[in-house]
């Protein structure tokens, strides 16, 4: 039946249209954004090759650049203009191209943007190598030779000298940093809980207590001594070796294989190198520290922060959820209170998140932490102990925020049971607790878990309340380790939704660090996405399962 | 070994059930609690909240402590106090000084300020209160001096050693021509110099400025002075003052005649400005600076205060203007003790009331009348505004404890437009901190809640339209195959963590947005036409294609459409903005129609947080549209109706209700929401409906400055009323959402 337009509109149907169009559209942007992150979070471990531009803007000297084209785009002849670029009359577009030129202690800047109108001549030259430093980021450019102190060494082939040479300098850093961190961290524990003895002693005003750890202090203090003697004998050999390298325009660097991480020639990789590399960058950035003002390296102390805090949150939010979840279920009758409970729950989960921040900052931090302070760790004083912003608070805080995740998923889980269940058992002479406990709990216990993993998820990706309550962009230890009581709870952590964030907002060098928060932003989007599917799995066979036995 | 008997198992069996029937009651107990502990928690959040913010509206409490005496060779006319107002400078009306205790009294060094032989002329007679004492000597010289206090410890005890610092040295410099005798002296002094004006006896004012050359190798360089003659004044003078920054001078006479002079120049005062600052029959009673040295304070015979400061017109001339107005005293003025940092003063009338005011906040802050016995000539306010002390003539001295935390902070000052002092006019202005003490913080939230609107105003506009059209199609039209699919689809957005967002929207929208700008305006008229005339192409295709795709599908078939819109825009942006706009549409915008254009502007926000708040709005709108019962729709199908008469008239009549639940919810996040403000604003305060210009949201500003904010400031305190305004605001559309949606399931229990 073909209609002409006005029946057409007056049929209603544009209108129908336009709501699919809305759903499409969401759509679109949902997996847009999914595409977007994924595509640009997994290009940055890939080596690139690395490109000589020969760009010549107007009639100056044409000049060599070396680098890794990330990104081109079509603009307005104008806004290249005003970019400095040359492009003839006429032309109303101009492509560009983004060069990730490196060397930034000789160039100042990472990045170029090269109109193609300029560009002579693109082409991958095979010797290019590419050095990822511990500062001043990637090096492009040639190798000349390998130095051990002030000597060139005459090697045929001066690449197979740079292997036992990088290794050599991997090992010495990590000894030092075992040596640094746990022996030297170890030691300055020691002398601190000797302070704090000796305070508390001289507090008392037993005087001769407080002499009588001298000897310790004196151990120790030697301790220090040979320990730092050793790390200052391993810094220096640590410079030993280094690399003279040349950059496109023909300048010189000497570079210390002690600034070196990584050295790599792309364009003389095959595929299967390349995939190696990739899986190697992959195994940096999960399971390494962070570079260069976090712009560079890994994020596994954020991975480890956001875990340990989501599961020290999970201890305190699941029962006080569960719990709950089973009043308004089992136990309240319909009444004021009840309802009361029901707007409470639902205000807990609208109130925004920054509000429980504020309320963490104060009352946690301040009133509780400051108080402890006062009853238990007042030899510390005034340095705090809890009354900062730390792992413990942002615990609380963000249980404090979940709850009503756990509650509703509990109280959905509690619903499918069939009363037959329930009749069944207090039939049997049960008690309504040992129903509850015996029965129905166990059979609920999907529906929890299903609440658990959305409130992780929901806890995983919360920053702006952690940003008042203990997050912190580098934290010099991670909040578990060797040293007694093992967890610590008073310590600061890392967020990669915070390391997002600072990453993102707070670095000096954006455009380096872009590729490492799409990275991390990828790395929580996995994270919380799979959590989600997760728990919609698992509630969708809770309510398949209970179906049937309800009919 | 005996068997157990009957009885025996009877009884065992019933300390079970015992046992049992207390576990179930412990059981049922420990639920309750739980139960009620989720009130709690959002009580004890509310009510945390609300005890931060209560002292900030708490009135200024002054309480007598203590009645002392001074001894004194000649009635005291200056009195001041060491910051922890447990020492007391006073000078005589003869030159001569002492340090008290405040214990008791007991004096702790006495002196005189003048040379021997030489009589005192005149002391500084206005800004009493400040620092810095200048007397004028019988011969046309003075000395400048100033109380200081220097505070050790000794065994972990303060000891305060008060001792007097002389900026020009301790001998007199000349302030006025041989052979003039001074009326009224003001001066300032710097470390570097000191300015001092002074009136000679047949009115002719002198300005002198004395600076210190000083040098890296000499840090005691000689003075250098000038010394002008202002002129004569054709009034008699009653009050002279310079402000801090040695650039005023004023000078006031009895009637209210000021003349306002512009001394940044000491070689070449300027008078700029003769005004009458009294109403007719009134009188000047009192002047003094506010902290900072910017406005004028001036008591007058009825019991008013009155705050003057310059104010820069559209000619650039600073002229003197009245800001506010300070009445409640009964009788007229007889002191006004400013404090030291902040812009509170007291004033103090002649039958013994005493107000406590701030300025800024234009708040009255305690007014009692009678509250000192007898007269006071002369007080003191101790640097932190927590001690007063007040002295009458026969040295007899009482002291106060005052409680004065947040004086700054009235509803005025919070809401309303406030003049903030080197302003041209009334404003609303949040800047919490600077790096000088003299700051004057200006706390307004309004600029603040109008950024948290504007975002949500934005979101919404995006969010409502796309969240309720795709609910409506999801739940009524689309195929429950595609269904199950997609609406997990759109939910999943809601678990995106917002920093998420934030981060695309600043780093990757907003600079697409800036150079692709047409493309996006373009890409929201051609929308809904591009999908309309998609759809009426379609309905002409032949029916053998059209019926290959099921009904409930639209949606799929748009997608390519949407896309294809969305490319076609991008790409066709820079070209049109090269032929049409100069090739630079922020900058044409600016130029032709003065709009101007930040990268990261509401737009964008707008487009991220509508992303965000879609799936909340969708989720709940959906369930509620695909909870209307089928009778209804079917029977108006049955009816006639066609299938978008039945969605209007039926469908959405029916779930009105959880839609309009849905899009509370939807503001509330919206308004709450922090890391996409933060991350894809600019963050600057100001006022401005332009969809292209930044803004600061109350959840934004929290974010940035508490941390930084010192814990029971009022900063601290301002920041904890903000959130406590989130709370509320978030507190109503969630309540209003339940209950409406509680309504909807009674409702629909019955259908």
């Amino acid at each position: 039946m073909k209609q002409n337009l006005q029946q057409w509109v007056a049929s209603g149907n544009p209108w129908i249209w336009l709501t699919a169009g809305a759903v499409s559209l969401s759509l679109v942007m949902v997996f847009g954004l999914l595409v977007l992150i994924a595509a640009n979070g997994l290009e940055h471990f890939w080596p690139k090759q690395v490109a000589a531009l020969t760009v010549q803007a107007g009639e100056a000297e044409p000049e060599i650049l070396l680098g890794e084209i990330v990104d081109e785009e079509t603009v307005s002849a104008t806004r290249v203009r005003e970019a400095g670029g040359t492009v003839p009359e006429g032309m109303v577009v101009v492509r560009r191209v983004l060069v990730k030129v490196g060397n930034r202690d000789i160039g100042g800047t990472d990045f170029r943007w090269i109109p193609e109108t300029e560009i002579r001549n693109i082409d991958y030259p095979s010797g290019v190598l590419v050095a990822e430093r511990t500062e001043w980021g990637n090096f492009y450019g040639y190798l000349v030779a390998v130095r051990e102190g002030e000597d060139i060494l005459q090697a045929t082939d001066p690449w197979q000298e740079i292997p036992p040479r990088l290794a050599r300098v991997e090992d010495m850093r990590g000894e030092l940093r075992k040596l640094e961190r746990v022996e030297m961290g170890q030691i300055n524990a020691g002398l601190e809980d000797l302070r704090l003895r000796e305070r508390s002693l001289r507090a008392q005003g037993d005087e001769a207590g407080a002499r009588a750890l001298l000897p310790q202090r004196e151990a120790l203090d030697a301790r220090f001594k040979a320990l730092s003697a050793r790390i200052a004998e391993l810094h220096a050999s640590f410079d030993r070796d280094s690399l003279l390298l040349r950059t496109s325009t023909g300048e010189e660097r000497v570079v210390p294989f002690g600034k070196v991480v990584r050295i790599f020639q792309p364009n003389n990789m095959h595929w299967g190198e390349k995939a190696w590399h990739y899986l190697m960058k992959v195994g940096e950035f999960v399971g390494d520290e962070p570079r260069e003002a976090n712009t560079e390296g890994g994020v596994f102390p954020a991975i480890f922060g956001t875990v340990l805090m989501v599961m020290v949150m999970s201890l305190i939010a699941t029962p006080f959820g569960v719990v709950a979840a089973i009043y308004l279920r089992e136990y309240a009758k319909p009444g004021p209170v009840t309802s009361a409970i029901r707007i409470a729950v639902n205000n807990l989960a609208g109130v925004p998140s920054i509000v429980y921040g504020v309320f963490g900052f104060g009352f946690f931090v301040y009133f509780l932490g400051g108080n402890i302070d006062r009853l238990f760790f007042a030899e510390k004083l005034p340095a705090p102990t809890f009354g900062t912003p730390g792992l413990l608070w942002s615990a609380l805080t963000l249980a404090l925020l979940t709850v009503p995740v756990v509650i509703v998923a509990t109280e959905e889980g509690l619903t499918r049971i069939p009363r037959a269940i329930r009749e069944g058992s207090l039939a049997l002479g049960a008690t309504k607790a040992e129903t509850l406990w015996r029965t129905v709990l166990p059979m609920a216990t999907p529906a929890m878990m299903t609440g658990l993993i959305l409130a992780v998820a929901r806890a995983a990706g919360e920053v702006a309340p952690l940003m008042m309550v203990g997050v912190v962009k580098l934290a010099p230890t991670l909040p578990l380790d060797g040293e007694f009581p093992f967890l610590h709870l008073d310590r600061k952590f890392m967020h990669l939704g915070f390391h997002i964030y600072d990453v993102g907002f707070q670095s000096p060098n954006v455009e380096a660090a872009r590729p490492l928060v799409f990275a991390t932003a990828l790395l929580l989007v996995l994270i919380i996405v799979s959590l989600n599917l997760a728990a919609i799995q698992i509630r969708n066979r809770l309510r398949e399962k209970y179906h049937a036995a309800d009919n | 070994m005996t068997e157990p008997t009957l009885s025996d198992l009877a009884q065992s069996e019933a300390r079970l059930r015992k046992f049992r029937m207390l576990k179930d009651r412990l059981f049922g107990l420990v639920m309750g609690v739980g139960g009620v502990a989720v009130i709690g928690a959002i009580l004890a959040i509310f009510v945390y909240l609300l005890a931060v913010v209560i002292p900030l509206f708490r009135s200024a409490e002054v309480t007598y402590t203590a009645a002392l005496r001074f001894e004194q060779a000649s009635p005291t006319t200056r009195l001041s106090l060491n910051e922890y107002a447990d020492i007391a400078f006073a000078l005589g009306a003869d030159g001569s000084y002492a340090f008290h205790g405040l214990e008791d009294g007991r004096v702790l060094i006495r002196g005189s300020l003048l040379p021997p032989g030489r009589q005192l002329q005149a002391a500084n007679d206005s800004t009493r209160s400040a620092r810095t004492l200048a007397l004028a000597l019988d011969d046309g010289t003075a000395v400048i001096a100033r109380p200081t206090y220097v505070e050790t410890f000794e065994d972990q005890r303060r000891v305060s050693s008060p001792s007097l610092a002389w900026p020009l040295g301790e001998v007199p410099v000349a302030v006025v021509p041989e052979g003039r005798r001074v009326t009224h002296i003001a001066a300032e002094a710097g470390d570097d110099g000191a300015t001092i004006a002074a009136l000679a006896e047949d009115g002719t004012l002198y300005l002198t400025s004395y600076t210190r050359a000083v040098s890296l190798l000499q840090l005691d360089g000689a003075l250098e002075s000038t010394q002008v003659e202002v002129g004569r004044l054709p009034v008699t003078v009653a009050y002279l003052a310079i402000d801090s920054d040695q650039q005023e001078l004023y000078a006031v006479s009895r009637t209210g005649q000021m003349h306002f002079f512009d001394i940044r120049d000491k070689t070449a005062p300027r008078l700029l400005q003769e005004l009458q600052v009294l109403q007719p029959g009134e009188e000047v009673t009192a002047v003094e600076f506010l902290a900072g040295g910017v406005s004028l304070l001036i008591g007058d015979s009825s019991g008013q205060v009155s705050q003057w400061f310059p104010v820069r017109d559209e000619e650039n001339n600073y002229r003197m203007t009245r800001i506010r107005r300070f009445e409640g005293l009964a009788a007229p003025v007889a002191l006004i003790i400013p404090e030291h940092f902040r812009k509170g003063f007291l004033a103090v009338d002649t039958q013994g009331g005493l107000g406590v005011f701030h300025a800024t906040a234009e708040r009255t802050l305690l007014l009692e009348e009678g509250l000192l016995a007898h007269q006071p000539l002369v007080g003191a306010i101790a640097p932190h505004a927590d001690s007063l002390i007040l002295m009458g003539a026969d040295g007899e001295v009482e002291t106060f404890e005052v409680y004065n935390k947040h004086p700054e902070v009235s509803l005025k000052s919070l809401w309303g437009k406030v003049w903030y002092e080197g302003r041209a006019g009334p404003e609303y202005i949040w800047q919490s901190s600077s790096a000088s003490s003299d700051f004057e913080p200006k706390f307004s939230l309004t600029p603040l809640t109008f950024g948290t609107l504007k975002a949500a105003v934005y979101a919404m506009l995006f969010a409502i339209p796309v969240a309720i059209f795709g609910a409506v199609y999801t739940a009524y039209f689309m195929q429950p195959r595609l269904r199950v699919l997609v609406k997990p689809s759109i939910e999943i957005m809601a678990a995106l963590p917002t920093v998420i967002l934030g981060f695309l929207a600043g780093l990757w929208l907003a600079p697409l947005i800036e150079s692709h700008l047409i493309g996006v305006l373009l890409a929201t008229a051609l929308m809904p036409l591009a999908i309309l005339l998609a759809a009426y192409v379609w309905s002409h295709l032949p029916e053998t294609t059209r019926h290959r795709v099921p009904d409930g599908w639209e949606a799929m078939i748009i997608v390519p459409v949407v896309c294809l819109v969305l490319w076609a825009t991008m790409g066709l942006s820079q070209p049109a903005e090269q032929l049409f706009f100069g090739g630079n549409l922020p900058r044409w915008l600016a130029q032709e129609w003065g709009i101007t254009y930040d990268q990261r502007n509401s737009l964008v926000v707008g487009i991220a947080m509508g992303f965000a708040v879609i799936p909340n709005i969708f989720s709940i709108s959906e369930d509620a549209v695909f909870g209307v019962p089928r009778q209804l729709t079917t029977g108006s199908l049955a009816l006639g109706a066609t299938p978008w008469q039945t969605v209007t008239r039926v469908v959405l009549l029916t779930a009105s209700p959880g839609i309009f639940s849905a899009i509370m919810i939807g503001l509330g996040r919206a308004v709450g929401e922090t890391m996409i403000v933060l991350m894809s604003t600019g963050n600057t305060p100001i006022m401005d409906l332009n969809i292209f210009q930044g803004f600061r949201a109350l959840s934004a500003n929290i974010a940035v400055e508490m941390p930084e904010s010192e814990v029971n400031s009022s900063h601290y305190r301002i920041l904890f009323l903000a959130a406590l305004v989130l709370f509320g605001v978030t507190f109503l559309f969630n309540t209003i959402a339940e209950i409406v949606r509680s309504r909807l399931r009674a409702k629909y229990g019955n259908l």
